[in-house]
C-alpha cells in the first residue's frame, strides 16, 4: 500500500474558496468524518470522490451550512456556515442527492420560485432563464411537470435551480447518479463552463471514472481522508503496475481466477475479451504460463486508472474465488430446455396506452451466459427485465424462460428464477435473520434443507456480527450480500439482477461478481442491467435498449468494434455506448 | 406452499411489532379508547345543573321545589329570583333545566285544581336536557300520586331487559370491541401492502412462486389475528374492570369476531389496491372508517336514519358486528341467534377480497 | 426596489409570495388534498346531518294484548294513537321476546288476560308489563318517558269519560329555549362542524411539513436564503384559507341542504373559525415539525386531535356526565369552545358572554401550538 500523497494542490494560494481544518463529526456513537483537512479552489472542479458511507454528503452539508460539525472548521470565502448562515446561503448553491424538485410543479415554476428564493428578478431573471433553459436544453419542457420528466432530465433542472443567483459555490451531492452516460456527459460539459468562469466547485461522486476528469480531488473513505490533490499525481504513482492481458484462448473467467491466486496481483476485472490486472510492485509481473491463457496471449502495459489507485489505497482487490459457488450445485437443465434459449424473448411488445414502451424486441440467452442490458433512462430495459420476470404481462410476443412461457405458467417460471431488485429490497425493519428465514421459506425450503441452507449462506457471505442488526441498519455493502443471498437460496438456474452494485464500493463490487462469476461456472445463467459501463465489460453479450429496441447486440469487444472510426483507436465501453446511442439518433432523424 | 404462507403471516407480525412506531399503533389506541370511551361516551344526564325559579312562597310548591333539588340527577341547584336571572342562566348555558314555580302554584293545589309548572329546556343540549326533562317529570309524578293517595287503576311497570340499570358501559363497551379491532385490522392490511409497493419488496413477493391468492391471505391473515387479539384484549377489560356481563357463548363471540376480522381485511386489501402510497392507504382506511363508525348504529339509532342511509348501514360490517357483540354479551346470543349478522359479514367479506384479487392481478400487470 | 422586495424581521414578501405560491399550486394539484379539504367534509357533514339523529321519533314495539276486554282494547288504543310508538301486534309473549332479542323492536308491552278484571276490581293490582331493550339504553330511557306519557293519558282518559278530577295534580310541561322543534339536528351539526374542521386542519398540515422531508424538497430550501418564519408561513397561510373555504363550505350545507337555522353574526363565525383553525393547523404543524415522516404524523394528528374533538368535546356526550378527570381533559381540548362557540351562534345567536370565553380558550390554544411549531422548526438538518 503506498503512502498517501498529499501533493501540494495549487501554486495558487489566494484562489482558494474553501478550507476545511480537522473537522470530525459524530452521529451518536458513530464517527462520520474523522479529521478531514482540505481545500477547494475557485475556476476549477473539485472532486469529493468515495463509496457509498464514505462521508461525503456529511461533509458536503457541513460546508453549506445545514449540520453543525462536532469539532473543527469550515470557511467558505470567509464565512463560518454556523455563524453566517444568512450571508453564506446567498453565495452557496447546493444540490442535494435526491434534489427534490416540486413534482407537482411545471418546470418554469420550479426555477421561478427558486429565482424569486434568491432573488432574481426583472431582466436579470429573464436572461439567466434564457441561459438556462438552453444550457439544460431543457427549453421546449417549460411547461411540463417536473415529476413527468426522465431522470436526466431532473438533474439537468435541478442544477438549473442550483445554479439561479450565481453562486460563488458550487456543491453538488452525487449529481450523476443513476443517470445514463449521455445525460451525464452533458452535466459535466456544463458544470465544467461554469468552473471556468470562476466558480468553485465541489463534485461528489462514487464514480471513479469521474474523479480522473477532475482538477482537484478529495479521496475519502469511511469518514478518513485517504488522498487530497491532483489526481493524476496519483494515477503516476501507479504507473508500471497496470496491464492488460489480451488474446485469451479458453474460459477468460477461469483465467482471472488463476490469476489473481498469483502473489504479484492484486487485482483483475475482465474488460471485454481481455483481463485488466493490477499489480503489486511496478515491472513484476506474473509468470504467464502459469495463467494458461493459450499460446497467443500477451500482457501489455496500459495507462493507469484512478481506481488502480483506489483500490491500491485500501489493500488491493479480493481474491477470485468463490466461496459461495462452493456450496452451489450445478445448475441441470430439465429435459426438453433448448440449452442455448434458456432465457428468450420473442417479438415481445409492451403498451401503456399509446406509448410503445417495447417495440419487437427479440433475443435468447445461453445457458452459463451471463446477458447484459444497457441503455438510457427511459430506454425500457426496466419493461423488459420486468417481463422477463413475470411482473408483467407482454401485450404481444412471448417471454419465456427455461421453456416455460412466463404469460402461462407464471407461479412454475418464477421458481426457477433468482430476482435481486434495484435498490436491494429488503424487509428493512426486520433483522438479517428473519429476512433469511422469510425469503427462504416462501421459496419452499423448509426443516433441516432450510436450515443448512441459511447456515451456508451466513458463512459465506459473513453474515453472522449482523444477524440480530435491521436490514436498513446494514452498511450498503453487507445489504447487498444479503439481498443476494436471499436472491439464490433456492439455487435457482437463472438470475436476474437488477442494477446490482449501484453506489457500492469498488471492492465489494468486484466481490459480488467474483460470486456471479462462480455461479456461472456452475451454469447459472444471468440477466443483468446496469448503467456501470465497467460493468458491462463482464457481461458475456450486451443488448443495448434504445426507445423500446435493441439498436444492438453482441459481445463488449463487438460493440465497441461497431463504434470504432479509425482501425487504431480505442473505444472504451462508455464511448461505444454514446456514439451507437448518436448513431441512432441521427439515422431516425434521417428516415423522418 | 402451506409452509409458504406460513412464512408470510410470520413476517408481517414480527414487521408489526419491530418498530417501536409498529408497537405503539397496535398498543396506544386500544388503551387510550378503553380509558375514555367508558367514561366519556355517556348519553346518560348526571351532574347537571337544576335551576328552580320558584315564583309562589306556598307549602306545595316548596317541598316541590325541595324534592327536584334532593333528585341524584341534579346534585347541583341553583335559585333563581328574577326573570332575568332566569334569561341568564339559559343564554349562558348555567344549567341544563330551568323549572319555574307559578305564583299561584300552591294555591291551585288547595283547590284541587291541575298545577302547571313550567319546565325550560335548552334545546342547544336537546338530547340531555329532554332526559333530564324527564327526571323532573318523573319527580312530579310521585309528589302528585303521593299527594292524591289514591289508588291508579292499573300501574305501569317498566323493566330494562339485558341491561336493568340501563348502565352506558354495558352499552358501550361491547360496542368498542367492534370499534377498535376495526382501528387496527383495517390499517394494517391497507398500510402494509402501500408499505411494500413503496418499499419495493412487493416486486420480490410477486416475483417468487407465490400467486397474489397467497399474498393475499398472508396480508389478511395477520388482520385477523390482529383483531382477535385486541378484541380478546377489550373483552377481558370489559369483563373484569368494568363488570360487563357476558351471558352468550364465547366460541360465537370468537366465532363472530373472525367472521369480522375477515370482512375488514377484505376492505382493507380492497382499499390498498388503489392506494400507491401508505399515506394515501392511510387517509383511505380513515375515509372508511368515520361514516362506517357513525352509519353502524352506534351513535345513534339505526331506525331514526333516512332510508339511503340504513341501506349503507346494511352493508357496513360494523353494524352487523356491534349486534352480534351486544347480544353477545347482553342478550345471551347463541349462534341462531347471531347467524343472521354473521352471513353478512362473511359475505361482505367474500365480495371485498373477489375486488381487491381482481385488481391486485391487474396493477401488478398480469 | 419594487413593494415585494419589503422585509419586515427576516421575512421579505417577495420570498414569502413565492413559497405560497408554490404552496398553492401544490395544493390545487395533488388529489389528496382536495379530497381531505372538499370531499371529506361533504361527505362527512351529510352523514353527520342525516345519520345521526337522536330525535324523539317513533319507536317499534311489540303490543301483546291476551285480555280482550275494554280496558285493554282502550290502552292498546292510546299506544296506537300515539307518534311515538310503531305498534307491531303479535299474538305470543315468546314470539315477541325473540324479536326483541333479535333488535327488531325495541321494546314490548303485555297486556294480561286478567287485566280488565282487574282494572274493574280497582284494587290497584293491574299492571301494564312493559320490556325495554336495555342494550340500547338511550332509546330505552326514551321509551320509559313515551310509555309514561302514554299512560298518563289513558289515566287522564278514563277519568274524562268516569267524570273525575283528571290526576297528576301537578304537572311539568315543557317549552323549548333554542330549537324549538328540538331536531337534535340542530344540536349535533355544529359540533359535527367542528369535528370536521379538526379533520382538516390537523390531518392537512401534519402530512405538509412531513412531506417535504421525506420528498428531499426541504433540504433545497433550507440551502436558499429563505427564513424559518418564511417556511412556517408559508405553510400556515395558504391552509388557513382552505380552511376557512370548507367552514364557509360546510355552514352553507349546513343551512341551505340540510336546513339547520343559523342565527349568529358571520363576523362571529370567522372570528371563531379563524381561531379555531389557527389551533388545529398549528397542532398538525407542530406534529409534522416533529415527527418528518408523513404516515407517522398523520396517525399522531388522529389520535391526537380527531379522538378527543369527537368524544370530549362535549358535542355528543355531554361533558358535565362525565368523571371529574375525563372533564379536566376536555379543557385542554380545543374542539370544546368551538363547539360550544358553534352551538350558541347556531342556534342562539351573538351571546357574546360564552363567545367571548370560548374565544379567548381558542387564542390561547392556539399560541401556544403555533409558538411551539415555531421553536421547534430548525433552520438546519439536525436541528
Amino acid at each position: 500500500m503506498s503512502p498517501v500523497a498529499n501533493a501540494d494542490p495549487s501554486p495558487h494560494g489566494n484562489d482558494i474558496a474553501i478550507v476545511i481544518a480537522d473537522l470530525q463529526q459524530q452521529f451518536g456513537a458513530r464517527p462520520a468524518l474523522c479529521g478531514i483537512d482540505g481545500t477547494v479552489r475557485r475556476g476549477c472542479i473539485t472532486g469529493l470522490v468515495g463509496p457509498d458511507g464514505a462521508g461525503k454528503t456529511t461533509l458536503i452539508r457541513i460546508i453549506a451550512g445545514l449540520l453543525k460539525p462536532s469539532s473543527g472548521t469550515v470557511q467558505v470565502e470567509g464565512l463560518d456556515p454556523i455563524v453566517d448562515s444568512v450571508k453564506l446561503h446567498e453565495i452557496v448553491g447546493y444540490m442535494p442527492q435526491k434534489f427534490g424538485l416540486y413534482e407537482d410543479l411545471t418546470v418554469l415554476e420550479n426555477l421561478r420560485l427558486y429565482a424569486d428564493l434568491r432573488n432574481v428578478t426583472g431582466t436579470a431573471r429573464e436572461a439567466s432563464f434564457k441561459r438556462l433553459l438552453q444550457f439544460t436544453d431543457l427549453a421546449r419542457f417549460t411547461e411540463r411537470l417536473a415529476g413527468k420528466l426522465s431522470g436526466g432530465m431532473r438533474q439537468k433542472l435541478g442544477l438549473a435551480c442550483t445554479l439561479l443567483g450565481t453562486p460563488k459555490v458550487l456543491l453538488l451531492d452525487e449529481p450523476s447518479v443513476g443517470v445514463d452516460p449521455i445525460s451525464r456527459r452533458e452535466l459535466w460539459h456544463m458544470v465544467s463552463e461554469l468552473a471556468g468562469a470562476g466558480m468553485a466547485v465541489v463534485w461528489s461522486t462514487s464514480y471513479l471514472d469521474e474523479a480522473e476528469l477532475c482538477s482537484d480531488v478529495l479521496l475519502m473513505h469511511a469518514g478518513k481522508l485517504e488522498y487530497a490533490g491532483v489526481p493524476r499525481a496519483l494515477m503516476e504513482s501507479m504507473r508500471g503496475r497496470s496491464i492488460q492481458l489480451r488474446h485469451i484462448e479458453g474460459n477468460q473467467r477461469h483465467v482471472l481466477q488463476r490469476a489473481l491466486r498469483q502473489p504479484e496481483v492484486i487485482d483483475g476485472v475482465i474488460q471485454g475479451a481481455a483481463l485488466r490486472l493490477v499489480l503489486r510492485r511496478a515491472g513484476e509481473r506474473p509468470d504467464l504460463a502459469g495463467l494458461d491463457a493459450g499460446a497467443s496471449a500477451q500482457m501489455v502495459d496500459v495507462e493507469p486508472r484512478f481506481e488502480d489507485a483506489f483500490i491500491d489505497i485500501l489493500g488491493g482487490g479480493p481474491g477470485g474465488d468463490s466461496v459461495l459457488a462452493e456450496h452451489t450445485r450445478e445448475a441441470r437443465l430439465p429435459a426438453g430446455v433448448d440449452p442455448l434459449a434458456v432465457i428468450s424473448a420473442k417479438a415481445l411488445t409492451r403498451r401503456f396506452g399509446d406509448f410503445i414502451a417495447t417495440d419487437h424486441v427479440e433475443f435468447s440467452v445461453k445457458r452459463g451466459e451471463i446477458f447484459g442490458l444497457l441503455g438510457p433512462n427511459g430506454a425500457g430495459k426496466s419493461t423488459i427485465f420486468k417481463m422477463m420476470c413475470g411482473l408483467l404481462a407482454p401485450s404481444e410476443g412471448t417471454a419465456s424462460v427455461m421453456g416455460i412461457d412466463l404469460k402461462k405458467s407464471a407461479s412454475r417460471a418464477r421458481r426457477e428464477l433468482g430476482y435481486m431488485a434495484q435498490k436491494f429490497a429488503l424487509y428493512g425493519n426486520l433483522t438479517v435473520a428473519q429476512n433469511l428465514d422469510f425469503f427462504s421459506g416462501i421459496y419452499g425450503l423448509q426443516g433441516h434443507a432450510q436450515r443448512t441452507m441459511i447456515q451456508s449462506m451466513i458463512k459465506v457471505f459473513a453474515l453472522t456480527p449482523f444477524l440480530s442488526t435491521q436490514a436498513n441498519e446494514l452498511p450498503l455493502g453487507f445489504k447487498q450480500r444479503l439481498a443476494l443471498s436471499c436472491s439464490i437460496m433456492h439455487q435457482p438456474p437463472l438470475l436476474f439482477l437488477d442494477e446490482p452494485t449501484s453506489g457500492v464500493d469498488p471492492i465489494t463490487r468486484r466481490e459480488f461478481w467474483t460470486h456471479i462469476n462462480g455461479l456461472v461456472d456452475k451454469g447459472v445463467t444471468v440477466m443483468v442491467t446496469t448503467h456501470f459501463m465497467d460493468e458491462a465489460e463482464y457481461c458475456d453479450r450486451i443488448g443495448l435498449v434504445y426507445h423500446g429496441r435493441i439498436i444492438a447486440s453482441g459481445t463488449p469487444d463487438e460493440l465497441k468494434e461497431s463504434a470504432r472510426t479509425s482501425a487504431a483507436e480505442n473505444v472504451t465501453m462508455e464511448e461505444a455506448f454514446i456514439r451507437l446511442v448518436q448513431r441512432n439518433d441521427v439515422a431516425a432523424q434521417e428516415a423522418a | 406452499m402451506f409452509h409458504a404462507l406460513v412464512t408470510l403471516i410470520r413476517k408481517e407480525l414480527i414487521a408489526l411489532v419491530s418498530t417501536r412506531m409498529g408497537r405503539i399503533m397496535l398498543v396506544t389506541p386500544v388503551l387510550l379508547q378503553l380509558a375514555l370511551f367508558p367514561f366519556a361516551a355517556t348519553l346518560e344526564v348526571k351532574n347537571s345543573t337544576l335551576a328552580i325559579y320558584n315564583q309562589d312562597g306556598g307549602a306545595a310548591s316548596i317541598e316541590l321545589a325541595q324534592r327536584l333539588a334532593a333528585a341524584k340527577a341534579f346534585p347541583v341547584i341553583i335559585n333563581l329570583y328574577s326573570e332575568k336571572d332566569l334569561r341568564e342562566v339559559i343564554d349562558r348555558q348555567r344549567a341544563l333545566l330551568v323549572v319555574r314555580i307559578p305564583s299561584d302554584f300552591s294555591r291551585k293545589l288547595a283547590r284541587g285544581e291541575v298545577g302547571i309548572l313550567q319546565a325550560l329546556i335548552d334545546g342547544r343540549r336537546s338530547n340531555s336536557a329532554q332526559i333530564a326533562y324527564g327526571y323532573a317529570a318523573q319527580v312530579v309524578q310521585a309528589y302528585s300520586a303521593e299527594r292524591l293517595g289514591q289508588t291508579l287503576p292499573a300501574s305501569l311497570v317498566v323493566q330494562n331487559l339485558y341491561n336493568p340499570n340501563l348502565e352506558y358501559q354495558w352499552f358501550v363497551l361491547p360496542s368498542l370491541v367492534a370499534i377498535i379491532t376495526t382501528v387496527g385490522c383495517l390499517m394494517i392490511t391497507a398500510i402494509s401492502v402501500a408499505r411494500e409497493r413503496e418499499e419495493g419488496t412487493f416486486d420480490q413477493l410477486l416475483v417468487s412462486p407465490l400467486t397474489p391468492a397467497y399474498i393475499m391471505a398472508g396480508k389478511a391473515i395477520p388482520g385477523i389475528l390482529v383483531a382477535i387479539v385486541q378484541g380478546s384484549l377489550i373483552i377481558l377489560a370489559a369483563v373484569l374492570l368494568y363488570r360487563v356481563p357476558l351471558s352468550g357463548s364465547l366460541l360465537v363471540l370468537y366465532g363472530s369476531m373472525m367472521c369480522y376480522g375477515f370482512a375488514l381485511s377484505g376492505c382493507g386489501l380492497f382499499i390498498s389496491s388503489f392506494c400507491s402510497s401508505q399515506q394515501q392507504a392511510f387517509l383511505g382506511s380513515f375515509g372508511f372508517m368515520t361514516p362506517a363508525v357513525i352509519l353502524s348504529g352506534y351513535m345513534a339509532p339505526v331506525e331514526n336514519m333516512p332510508l339511503i342511509l340504513r341501506g349503507i348501514s346494511a352493508i357496513d360490517p360494523l353494524t352487523h358486528f356491534i349486534i352480534v357483540v351486544k347480544g353477545i354479551f347482553l342478550k345471551g346470543y347463541g349462534l341462531e341467534q347471531a347467524w343472521p349478522h354473521l352471513w353478512p359479514l362473511l359475505a361482505i367479506g367474500i365480495v371485498n377480497m373477489s375486488l381487491a384479487y381482481v385488481l391486485f392481478k391487474k396493477r401488478s400487470g398480469q | 426596489m419594487t413593494m415585494l422586495d419589503v422585509e419586515i424581521g427576516n421575512i421579505k414578501l417577495r420570498r414569502l409570495l413565492a413559497l405560497c405560491r408554490k404552496e398553492s399550486a401544490q395544493i390545487v394539484r395533488d388529489p389528496s388534498s382536495i379530497l381531505i379539504a372538499f370531499v371529506l367534509p361533504v361527505i362527512l357533514l351529510l352523514i353527520f346531518g342525516f345519520g345521526i339523529n337522536l330525535d324523539a321519533n317513533t319507536v317499534r314495539i311489540g303490543l301483546v294484548v291476551e285480555d280482550t276486554g275494554a280496558e285493554a282494547r282502550r290502552f292498546a288504543q292510546v299506544l296506537e294513537g300515539s307518534r311515538y310508538f310503531d305498534v307491531v301486534h303479535d299474538s305470543s309473549r315468546q314470539h315477541a321476546r325473540t324479536l326483541l332479542a333479535a333488535g327488531e323492536i325495541r321494546g314490548m308491552v303485555v297486556i294480561a288476560s286478567d287485566f280488565s278484571a282487574k282494572v274493574r276490581q280497582g284494587k290497584g293490582a293491574a299492571a301494564i308489563q312493559v320490556l325495554t331493550d336495555g342494550a340500547e339504553p338511550n332509546t330505552a330511557n326514551f321509551l320509559g318517558s313515551y310509555m309514561e306519557g302514554a299512560w298518563q293519558t289513558w289515566l287522564g282518559q278514563r277519568s274524562i269519560d268516569a267524570g273525575q278530577t283528571p290526576p297528576p295534580l301537578a304537572e311539568l310541561s315543557a317549552r323549548y329555549w333554542f330549537n324549538p322543534s328540538t331536531v337534535s339536528r340542530n344540536f349535533l351539526l355544529p359540533g359535527s362542524i367542528s369535528v370536521i374542521m379538526t379533520i382538516i386542519g390537523a390531518l392537512l398540515t401534519s402530512l405538509v411539513i412531513a412531506r417535504e422531508w421525506e420528498r428531499g424538497t426541504m433540504e433545497s430550501l433550507l440551502a436558499t436564503p429563505v427564513s424559518r418564519m418564511e417556511l412556517l408561513l408559508s405553510k400556515i397561510l395558504p391552509y388557513y384559507v382552505l380552511g376557512i373555504f370548507a367552514m364557509a363550505l360546510c355552514v352553507v350545507m349546513a343551512t341551505l341542504i340540510i336546513g339547520v337555522p343559523y342565527r349568529g353574526s358571520l363576523l362571529a363565525l370567522f372570528v371563531v373559525g379563524s381561531l379555531f383553525l389557527g389551533s388545529s393547523l398549528g397542532l398538525g404543524l407542530f406534529l409534522s415539525t416533529t415527527m418528518r415522516n408523513q404516515l407517522m404524523a398523520a396517525q399522531a394528528a388522529l389520535t391526537a386531535a380527531f379522538l378527543p374533538a369527537t368524544m370530549l368535546s362535549g358535542y355528543v356526550f355531554e361533558i358535565s356526565s362525565m368523571p371529574w378527570p375525563v372533564q379536566l381533559a376536555s379543557y385542554f381540548i380545543p374542539a370544546r369552545y368551538f363547539v360550544s362557540a358553534l352551538q350558541t351562534l347556531f342556534q342562539a345567536g351573538d351571546i357574546w358572554p360564552i363567545l367571548a370565553i370560548n374565544a379567548a380558550f381558542l387564542l390561547a390554544s392556539s399560541i401556544f401550538w403555533l409558538g411551539l411549531t415555531v421553536l421547534k422548526f430548525g433552520r438546519r438538518l439536525d436541528d
